[in-house]
Formats: C-alpha cells, sequence, structure tokens
C-alpha cells in the first residue's frame, strides 16, 4: 500500500493518492495533498474543500457538481455558481481534484 | 498525470498509419482490490494453479457461447478490419488491430482447442497459457472498448468485443479483475447505483434539481422517487444525478414528463441504468444487477420502465433484459418474479423503451411546443453511441436508433449537421472511454483512441460551423468532457440531447409560455405548435 507523509505521520493512500482512511484528514493533510496536484490552496479553495466535507459527513458523499456550485453561489455570491469558477480553482475537475484534497474518496461511475 | 502526446490530426480523409510496435504495451489499468473481486465472486487474487483455471475457464466458455468458437475459428485473415479500430488509428499499435487482439485469445484456444494447435503449435500460431501471455491480454484487452465498429466491416462478422469479454472473464475468474469496473460493480450491488449515492443523497439531490426547474419555469416540476403506483420507472445512469452535461439531461426528461402529464418515478434501489457487467462479460453478475431493476418495477406497481440516456445499459435493456427480468416478453420460465412482472408490464408499449422513443412519440403526436430559437446560437452535430448504433434498435423501423435521437434534436433546434457519413450510425466511431475504460489510469488510450471522432468533429467544425456535440450516453458525456480540451475544443460544447429539449421546451403556464404569448399575443398556441411540424 502506497503512503503519503505529513510531518512526519505516515497515511495510506490509493493508487492515486487518495486517503484511505478520510478521519486522518486535516488541513496539514489537505496541504500536502494539495502539493501532489499542483493546486496552491487560497481561502477560495477552502471554502469548497469545507463544504465537501461538512456535505460528506451528511451524506457519505461528495456532493454532485450542481449542488456544489449552487451552495457556492449561494454562500459567496452568484458570480461564484458556476462550473467554470470551481474549474478555475481545481482545473482537473472539482469532482475528482476536489474530492482528493477534502480527503474523500474518488467518486467512481460514468462521470 | 501521466506522460504522453495528445495526437496530432491527421489529414483529412485520414492515410493509413505507420506502424509503431508495442507503442502501448506500457498501458494496463489498475487491478481490483480482493475485495472488489469477492464481492462478485471472483477469487481476490491470482489463483494458484491460474494457467489450468484459464483454459479450463475458455473451455467453458466455448461450451457455452457457440459464437465465441465460430469467431475464433473463422478469421482467414483478409485484413477488412486492420485500420477500422479507433484505438489502432489513435496509437499506431499494431496490436490494437481487431485482427492482432483476436489473435492474442485466438492463439491460446488454437493451443488447447484444436487438433493442429495441440500437436503442431509452432505451425499454427498456438501460444501456451503463461504470464507473459496474461499480461498482454490485460493490457490489450483493456485497450478495446467493445464498440464493434471492427465487426461491421469484417465480412463473417468476427465480434471482437465478444473474445474481448471472453477474456475478460477468464481473468476475472483467475483472480486478475480490473479496478475500474469491479469496484464499480460492487457499489453499484450493494449501494443502488455505480457512484455509491445512497437514498437520502439522491432524494435531497432530485428536490434540488425540482427547485431549479421551478426557478427557471414557474412551474412544480417534480424528479419523483420511489413512488409507489407510478405507471413508468425511468432508469437511468447515475452520472445523470450527478456531473454535467448529465444532469441537464435529466431535467429535460423531467420537463417532457410533466409536460406529458404521465406519472413517473425513480427507484433508490434500481437508481442506476449502467450494467458494467456487460463488459466484463459476467452473465451471472449482469442478472443480479438486472434483478434490482426487476424487483424495483414490481415493488413500486409500474406499468412501464423506460431507459434514460446511457448506451451500453440500452444494450442490456433492449436485447437482455427480456430474459433476465421479464421487461419484455421471454420470462424465464422458472423465476415467478419475472413472470410476475412480464404480467404486470404494459404489453402494448415496447418494454422498456428509451426515452428519445418517448420524446419522439411525443413530438410526433404534437404534444410538445418548442421555441426552437433559443437553441439558435448553436450548430448541433449528434455522436451515435457505439451500443445503440450497432447492438440495438429504437422505435419500429430499421434504423430507428439513428433517426430517432436526430429527429428529437431537429425538433428543437434550427441548425444540425452530421459528421462525414463514414464516422456515424452503423459505422460509428466509438468516444473512446466505452467498455470499461473510462477511468484515469487509462487516460492515455481514452485521449488516443478518442481521435478519429475529434478528426470528424473538427471537420464540421472547421467547414459547417458545428460548436455542439450532442450524445445519449453517460460514458460518452464523460469521455468527451475529459478529452474535448485536449483536441482544443471547449469542453461545454458538449450537451445531453435532453438538455436542447429541455432547454426549447415551451411546457404549459410556464415563464417561457407567457413570454413567447406576450410576444406574438396574437398567435394561438394551436398555431405555434403546428409551425413545428
Amino acid at each position: 500500500m502506497a503512503t503519503m507523509t505529513v510531518n512526519g505521520r505516515e497515511l495510506e493512500v490509493d493508487e492515486e493518492g487518495y486517503l484511505i482512511d478520510l478521519s486522518q484528514w486535516d488541513k496539514e493533510v489537505g496541504e500536502e495533498l494539495a502539493k501532489s496536484e499542483n493546486v496552491e490552496m487560497t481561502e477560495s479553495h477552502w471554502e469548497v474543500i469545507d463544504f465537501l466535507r461538512e456535505y460528506y459527513d451528511e451524506y457519505q458523499i461528495a456532493p454532485a457538481v450542481r449542488v456544489l456550485t449552487k451552495a457556492i453561489g449561494k454562500k459567496l455570491g452568484k458570480e461564484k455558481g458556476n462550473s467554470k469558477y470551481l474549474y478555475e480553482l481545481f482545473p482537473y475537475g472539482p469532482a475528482k481534484q476536489a474530492c482528493k484534497i477534502a480527503g474523500l474518496p474518488k467518486p467512481t461511475g460514468c462521470i | 498525470m501521466a506522460d504522453f502526446q495528445t495526437p496530432e490530426f491527421r489529414e483529412y480523409p485520414a492515410v493509413p498509419n505507420v506502424l509503431v510496435p508495442d507503442a502501448t504495451a506500457h498501458l494496463s489499468p489498475f487491478v481490483a482490490k480482493p475485495n472488489h473481486q469477492e464481492q462478485l465472486g471472483f477469487p481476490g487474487e491470482l489463483v494458484d494453479n491460474w494457467e489450468e483455471k484459464a483454459v479450463d475457464k475458455m473451455g467453458d466458455l466455448l461450451s457455452k457461447y457457440r459464437g465465441l468458437r465460430v469467431y475464433l475459428d473463422s478469421c482467414v485473415k483478409c485484413g477488412s478490419c486492420t485500420d477500422k479500430c479507433h484505438y489502432f488509428q489513435g496509437t499506431s499499435d499494431p496490436k490494437n488491430m481487431p485482427v492482432a487482439r483476436q489473435d492474442l485469445l485466438r492463439s491460446v484456444y488454437r493451443r488447447y482447442f484444436t487438433f493442429a494447435g495441440k500437436y503442431f503449435p509452432k505451425l499454427v500460431g498456438a501460444r501456451d497459457m503463461t504470464r507473459e501471455v496474461l499480461d498482454e491480454w490485460y493490457s490489450y484487452f483493456h485497450q478495446c472498448s467493445q464498440c464493434r465498429r471492427c465487426s461491421v466491416f469484417c465480412p463473417y462478422g468476427i465480434d471482437t468485443a465478444e473474445i474481448s469479454m471472453a477474456a475478460r472473464e477468464i481473468m476475472d475468474h483467475v483472480g486478475l479483475g480490473q479496478k475500474y469496473c469491479n469496484e464499480i460493480l460492487g457499489k453499484l450491488q450493494t449501494v443502488g447505483n455505480n457512484l455509491g449515492l445512497p437514498g437520502p443523497a439522491l432524494a435531497a439531490t432530485l428536490e434540488e434539481y425540482g427547485e431549479e426547474i421551478e426557478d427557471d419555469t414557474g412551474l412544480p416540476v417534480k424528479l419523483p422517487l420511489d413512488i409507489k403506483g407510478a405507471d413508468i420507472l425511468l432508469i437511468t445512469p447515475s452520472a445523470d444525478f450527478f456531473a454535467e452535461p448529465h444532469i441537464d439531461g435529466l431535467m429535460g426528461y423531467a420537463k417532457v414528463f410533466h409536460e406529458a402529464g404521465v406519472s413517473w418515478t425513480l427507484s433508490s434501489h434500481a437508481s442506476e441504468a449502467a450494467n458494467f457487467s456487460m463488459f466484463i462479460g459476467s452473465y451471472s453478475n449482469m442478472k443480479k444487477v438486472a434483478e434490482r431493476i426487476r424487483d424495483a418495477a414490481l415493488e413500486l406497481g409500474v406499468k412501464r420502465v423506460m431507459v434514460g440516456e446511457c448506451g451500453h445499459a440500452w444494450r442490456v435493456a433492449y436485447s437482455f433484459w427480456n430474459t433476465l427480468t421479464g421487461i419484455g416478453a421471454g420470462a424465464d420460465p422458472n423465476d415467478e418474479y419475472a413472470q410476475k412482472l412480464q404480467k404486470q408490464l404494459d404489453p402494448s408499449v415496447p418494454q422498456p423503451m428509451h426515452i428519445c422513443e418517448f420524446t419522439h412519440d411525443l413530438i410526433q403526436k404534437g404534444k410538445l411546443r418548442f421555441d426552437k430559437s433559443v437553441n439558435d446560437e448553436r450548430v448541433v452535430t449528434f455522436h451515435d453511441s457505439c451500443n445503440v448504433a450497432r447492438a440495438s434498435r429504437m422505435g419500429d423501423m430499421p434504423g430507428g436508433q439513428f433517426i430517432i435521437p436526430r429527429e428529437v434534436i431537429k425538433a428543437c433546434c434550427n441548425n444540425f449537421v452530421d459528421m462525414d457519413p463514414e464516422t456515424i450510425q452503423e459505422k460509428t466511431y466509438c468516444c473512446g472511454g466505452g467498455g470499461g475504460l473510462l477511468t484515469d489510469d487509462l487516460m492515455e488510450i481514452r485521449v488516443k483512441g478518442a481521435l478519429p471522432r475529434m478528426e470528424a468533429l473538427k471537420d464540421v467544425a472547421d467547414n459547417r460551423g458545428v460548436n455542439t456535440l450532442a450524445a445519449i450516453c453517460a460514458i460518452c458525456k464523460a469521455q468527451f468532457a475529459k478529452v474535448l480540451p485536449y483536441y482544443d475544443f471547449p469542453m461545454h460544447m458538449l450537451v445531453s440531447t435532453h438538455q436542447l429539449v429541455g432547454e426549447a421546451l415551451v411546457m404549459t403556464g410556464s415563464e417561457q409560455e407567457k413570454e413567447l404569448l406576450g410576444e406574438d399575443a396574437d398567435e394561438a398556441p394551436e398555431a405555434k405548435a403546428a409551425e413545428q411540424d
């Protein structure tokens, strides 16, 4: 099993670097995961990550893209409530890349 | 990201590729974990005497599937198929020629199941089942999307997809499965869909989409879930709940149902149309997955089962649901539930029915009114999905699977252009991501395999002004969303077919209708409808 190291902590990840045990996640781990994706984290990025984790806590799955964009739009203003804004933050796609940084499992299926 | 070059566009129409042996021999998807395997009834990892087990399984498949033996026996190496595969065209790897892909399995078949191969293996190109052969299978049978384009050109009709499915079934049975397909099939059999989207999350998501439609139209359009006694059960790919532009297609179906005034429902137990069991050639898993749909239909007491925009699911539904589940004539006499369902469903309408057939029927009866002008900035072309095009039909006329989606698009868009005839309908190219290849670890083959479709698209984009690509398959949509940018197309040129429908549909009593009537108040709605015909 592959691992990643965060401040001396060894954490298990899968072949693509997604965290196996999401209870091990904290902001430091998020920073490290973001580095592996070449994403520089800003306040705007964390707003998305926080929402993803909250949603996952409630529903045990990441939100659908449209649910995410609507929630971001409500919280941060209409001009940010679209997938273009999310793709600017997470170029490889908000669903997969943001989930990885949030320590959530990779969404699967025809997406 | 893997390091590879997006192929250059070739001169159009393309000239034959210069061969590059082993160009994609390094490609091999992630292997399924023991728990993914065991959930599906396969060994967790490669078993000890796997060589023998693999040959035994091949024998088992040959005894069950007559077609497989015919395909393995009848190739005369005429060469007709060689340049017909999109993966060959995109990679130039000679092992991606359909005949070479078949030979990977055929050579082992000859060694163990033919007289000449048993006694004179070298003379007939027969090979022992070795680790090298197994690894080659694992690589190249995951560079086939089972799209069956090659079989259209084969004078004997040899179906490479059937061979590729058999190879994957053998590999699963010796403990070497593919992570993408098998992990997803596990989720489907436990949670009810490929995403692993639990019921409460699905309910909350659908409610949001209903609100969005209401905000837009002013009408209380619902996306109902688990409604007992509804007339129609819609089985749609779970990507329709989750990803863009799939979601817009789902909202399009909801609008059509609402406008038609029918009662319909989705099911949280069977919240998936996809059935990847077909990709891995597993009949037992295909039946298990299909039975979830049978159970949901019985539980909800519906009269009709309809299928959303999903390519391979429509093949499974159209060609196999009847015997697997009793949806359509042919229920297994020993399956009391399938028998019961067959009696429950309305025999006067096609079972199952494709959502495009339903919409098309309403259009023909003049029951849907469109404001085509909302799509006027679009010049639309349509991508025929391989499994719909070559493994099924829609409606009651030959070629209905080609005609109906195009008629639906033309009813709601003024500008429609087809791509090169050599690349559409029964000769359509795969999107590059079908057959269980739609995974990030196979991005290189996905991008390269998309080349012929992207070339045909570029041709109509450059010469006919096409700026919109409509699809009717969740895999095609997800694949195009990822690969379009590699070929310098904007991602948002991709749309769901029912997205176009939903955008142009003028629903009775909607804001859009008021606006339209305000503009030409003297024109009665009936006259407007007639004008669309």
